[in-house]
């Protein structure tokens, strides 16, 4: 007798939502093992990764704090996604957008104008469009696959922030550490909520969600975009231009990342370092299915994955493990989604007497 | 250039290029049986950490490789499982192993990161390590540099000589075909991601336990998305492969190059660290340039997942 696994007649929309719990369910055990085996007790370690950051004010602050970036960036990506454009360079979008926002703050370090934050999110967008352009571009006009030109640009987009950090953006007076100058206080996020650190960004980013909503769902736009990505021929017959699904889907995937790397430099951090993004830009594609790449789903996600990056930190604080703990939560949450989704189009069933 | 410094220049590039030609052959024969495997990076890290973990505690760099292998297989199981038993999009489950590997490599490696390995003694070729500038070069290397040359007349005489090979290319062309007269497509596809693991490990365990000597997280650095790109660039043929690894070997190393050759160049370290992946991009659009070079070339089925009884 063995199980077996048959296509279901029709796609099951209830397995397309349970899904991803389901795959939160299989993490969670996975990671009770994964304490155990490390010596640590189960539900102690379930209590510091998964709980304690939801404990208070101040931590659930932090929360959203981190989902922030998270949201922004799988939202872009989504659109993308969608399309079946596969822009795996958000880390790079993220960084160069930081760069070209932070770049504004410490070029005006006087200015009082009310305008300097816009100005420095519309530098963020149009420097993270830039960045997903080029993988666009060489992908429209020769053919180069888009996986492997956006990912080889996050490398060149951290060596560029390392070097500007290093050399001509360093702070003179910052006892030569990679960094630069603090921004002052017109180009810093307005603080949201008083005695935590949950900023203005998050406003852009629930922004962001609803404008992201209604391109998906009500805009011709993104119809065509859908279309070209789930059936690429039917798309072609109806005259949806595959270039335009490509740009759309790179270019909209930058502007967003390009956004979350300003808030990020412009909110919790203050300044560019060598640190601005925790793979931010990576965890974010796993939102983004997590979240069924729709802005709704993305919100939840995106705050289960900012508890991930803080239950790491609390391990490390609390049960002296490697931070990186919250990385292999990451990729199993990912790999335990892509195998639920298996239920979405198949079905269990018992096979009996057959070989 | 004086003699000794085009040797040298020639041995580093030959040392820097030997992981890629690993890993990249490895996904060779993955992708040649239309399975597309995205995860090379985080297979790398995890046979890197693994050789390097194995051979602090054993002594043998030996076993440490073998670990790597193994590890790099169990990596490419893991895989499999996901997107040929389960049929989840390939690209998708490559990310996802990408990341998963990467993360765990950090995670597994943290407690190894401030230790090192001795440096293995180099294996010299009798009499050819004598021949003047390409002697040390070439014949003065890590028993694993001449393990992927071996690798890579292996790989070409399999695909291209023998009936395994052929059964193995028609999987990635026509799997409908292959199952049709008989083969298990699936198995076949899991053995091909497997060697393609197993490659990859012992590329990572070459980087760990051979080039550096030691572990620090991230030290993979992209190389095994360039090898992804190489498999590309070499047009699917084993022998390019080689081309292209020393291609590759040969921008990483530039930094050394440019101080060794008493050129007052006053180029920020970052502008020639940067210079592998600028050249990835530029070989990537020039391969890629001539779409029918890239459809004529790559397997048919690359990334279609298959279902036997469907």
């Amino acid at each position: 007798m063995w199980l077996r696994i048959e296509p279901r007649p029709e796609p099951s929309r209830l397995m397309r939502y349970l899904s991803p719990l389901l795959a939160v369910a299989l993490m969670l055990i996975c990671g009770m093992v994964l304490f155990k085996v490390l010596g640590k007790s189960p539900v102690e370690g379930f209590k510091v990764f998964f709980l304690q950051p939801m404990a208070d004010r101040y931590s659930v602050a932090e929360l959203f704090l981190k989902a922030t970036p998270l949201m922004l960036c799988a939202v872009g990506l989504s659109v993308g996604f969608r399309g079946n454009v596969w822009n795996i360079g958000a880390e790079g979008q993220l960084l160069v957008g930081a760069l070209a926002g932070g770049g504004l703050a410490l070029h005006f370090p006087n200015s009082q104008s009310p305008f300097l934050l816009p100005a420095m999110f519309m530098a963020g967008a149009l420097g993270g469009m830039l960045w997903a352009a080029i993988p666009a571009w060489l992908r429209t006009r020769f053919n180069a696959n888009e996986i492997l030109t956006s990912l080889m640009l996050v490398y060149v987009a951290e060596l560029m922030v390392s070097w500007l950090v290093h050399g001509p953006w360093k702070d003179p007076d910052g006892f030569n550490f990679p960094q630069t100058r603090m921004f002052q206080s017109k180009a810093i996020l307005p603080v949201l909520v008083e005695g935590t650190r949950v900023n203005a960004a998050l406003v852009v980013a629930l922004g962001a969600l609803v404008v992201g909503w209604i391109f998906m769902n009500r805009s011709f736009l993104g119809y065509q975009m859908k279309v070209s990505g789930q059936a690429e021929r039917a798309g072609r017959y109806a005259g949806f231009s595959a270039r335009r699904t490509v740009w759309l889907g790179m270019l909209i995937g930058g502007c967003c990342a390009g956004l979350a790397g300003v808030s990020e430099v412009a909110g919790p951090i203050g300044q560019i370092t060598e640190h601005i993004s925790p793979g931010y830009g990576f965890a974010a594609m796993i939102v983004a299915f997590v979240g069924r790449l729709e802005p709704v789903g993305i919100f939840f996600a995106s705050l289960l994955m900012a508890l991930l990056y803080m239950g790491g930190e609390q391990a490390q604080q609390y049960l002296g493990l490697p931070y990186s703990i919250s990385k292999v939560f990451q990729g199993l949450l990912l790999f335990f989604l892509l195998g639920s989704d298996v239920f979405i189009h198949f079905r269990l069933r018992l096979d009996r007497g057959r070989k | 250039m004086a003699p000794g410094l085009v040797s040298a220049v020639l041995f580093a590039t030959v040392v820097a290029g030997t992981p890629l030609i690993l890993t990249a052959l490895g996904e060779l024969v993955t992708e040649k049986s239309g399975v597309l495997n995205l995860g090379a990076e985080g297979i790398m890290s995890v046979g890197a950490v693994a050789a390097f973990a194995v051979t602090i505690h054993t002594g043998s760099p030996l076993l440490g490789v073998l670990a790597g292998m193994v590890a790099g297989m169990a990596m490419s199981v893991l895989f499999g499982f996901v997107a040929l038993t389960l049929q989840a999009n390939q690209v998708a489950s490559g990310l996802a192993l990408s990341i998963f590997g990467v993360g765990l490599s950090a995670f597994v490696g943290k407690p190894y990161e401030s230790q090192t390995l001795e440096s293995v003694p180099p294996l010299k070729i009798p009499l050819l390590s004598k021949i003047p500038v390409l002697g040390h070069a070439l014949f003065e290397q890590q028993a694993l540099v001449y393990v992927s040359w071996i690798m890579l007349l292996a790989v070409a005489w399999f695909l291209y000589r023998t009936r395994w090979g052929l059964v193995l290319r028609a999987v990635g062309e026509t799997p409908v075909a292959a199952h049709a007269i008989g083969y298990n497509v699936l198995r076949i596809r899991y053995l091909a991601a497997m060697f393609g693991g197993a490659m990859a490990g012992i590329g990572g365990a070459f980087l760990s336990v051979f080039y550096t000597p030691l572990w620090v997280e991230g030290m993979v650095a992209g190389r095994g998305w360039i090898s992804l790109a190489l498999v590309v660039f070499a047009t699917w043929r084993p022998l390019r492969v080689m081309l292209g690894a020393y291609l590759f070997g040969g921008a990483m190393i530039t930094q050394m190059f440019v101080q060794g050759s008493g050129l007052r160049l006053d180029i920020p370290a970052q502008f020639l660290s940067a210079l592998p992946y600028l050249a990835t991009v530029v070989v990537l659009v020039l391969i890629s340039r001539n779409r029918s070079t890239i459809r004529l070339n790559s397997p048919a089925s690359l990334g279609q997942p298959f279902m036997p009884d469907a």
